[in-house]
């Protein structure tokens, strides 16, 4: 599982560049996935229900790669409940409080230059490394 | 009709791409966070390829100005860097470390292991919730998601 996997990593990263040019270029709109969610759930004021669809579609594509057998999925078993829970809680509140995640930031905000996103890009992934880190290699509670 | 269209098409893209790299697993995800460990750097891909993309096209798209079928680009107005950034910033990072699910990835994996991604999707939703309630008015305007 945990092999370098180049070729698949840097396919998959230039699709998703892609449709972050294609939404910013067709719709005006940031590919950010957690504004996006959020967005939806608050039933956007302006520009009607285009969240939706977004969101159906990323549903729809790893739906129609296990159908055509592209990829062969393992899913992760037996992680500890607590840590999936309290991972998505501070997903959450974190992207909320600063204004976007992995993809607003890293792919979209990073690809505009904005100052604002590398300085939220380089502090989740230090702040991931340092957590993966202390749960693994110091109080080893998760796997 | 057209809009709709092209939000799906771009989200098949976006879960196409997430799937095809391995952001959907997140023990590829933890490997990639896991420096100490055996490490393995191929998530550094996935983002080194989506920006070869966007830092070519976006600025572009930015410089003229509109959209195809919007007219308008919505963009963030927020320039400077603020500790609500970077303290958000430091707790997703956390979050995403404990579980090994950004957002993105967790939607999609609603699809591919939805014991695990139902979880991590209530626990997102919830911690909206609660950054909702305690620090944005409901009558403040939204901001532009992502920047």
């Amino acid at each position: 599982m945990n092999q370098f996997t180049p070729v698949a990593a840097l396919s998959g990263g230039l699709l998703i560049g892609c449709s972050a040019v294609l939404l910013f270029w067709l719709l005006g709109r940031i590919a950010g996935i957690s504004g996006i969610l959020f967005g939806a759930l608050e039933q956007a004021r302006e520009g009607g229900t285009w969240r939706l669809w977004f969101l159906a579609g990323l549903l729809l594509g790893p739906l129609l790669m296990r159908a055509g057998h592209v990829i062969s999925f393992v899913p992760r078993q037996d992680f500890p409940l607590w840590a999936l829970v309290a991972g998505g809680i501070l997903v959450g509140a974190g992207t909320r409080l600063g204004s976007g995640c992995t993809s607003g930031h890293g792919v979209c905000g990073l690809g505009l230059r904005s100052r604002r996103s590398l300085a939220a890009t380089m502090t989740f992934m230090l702040m991931g490394m340092l957590t993966v880190y202390v749960v693994r290699h110091v109080a080893g509670v998760l796997p | 009709m057209r809009r709709a269209l092209a939000a799906l098409s771009c989200g098949i893209l976006f879960g196409v791409g997430l799937t095809l790299s391995q952001m959907v697993q997140p023990d590829k995800v933890l490997a990639f966070l896991d420096v100490a460990g055996s490490w393995d750097p191929s998530l550094a891909l996935v983002m080194g390829g989506a920006l070869l993309v966007t830092a070519v096209f976006l600025p572009r798209i930015r410089a003229r100005g509109h959209a195809v079928l919007n007219g308008f680009l919505y963009l963030s107005s927020k320039k400077k860097v603020t500790a609500r950034l970077l303290a958000g910033a430091g707790l997703f990072g956390i979050g995403w470390g404990l579980c090994g699910y950004c957002p993105g990835p967790a939607i999609s994996a609603l699809v591919l292991n939805p014991r695990e991604a139902v979880w991590t999707l209530a626990g997102i939703l919830v911690g909206f919730a609660i950054v909702h309630l305690l620090f944005e008015r409901p009558d403040k305007a939204r901001t532009a998601p992502g920047l």
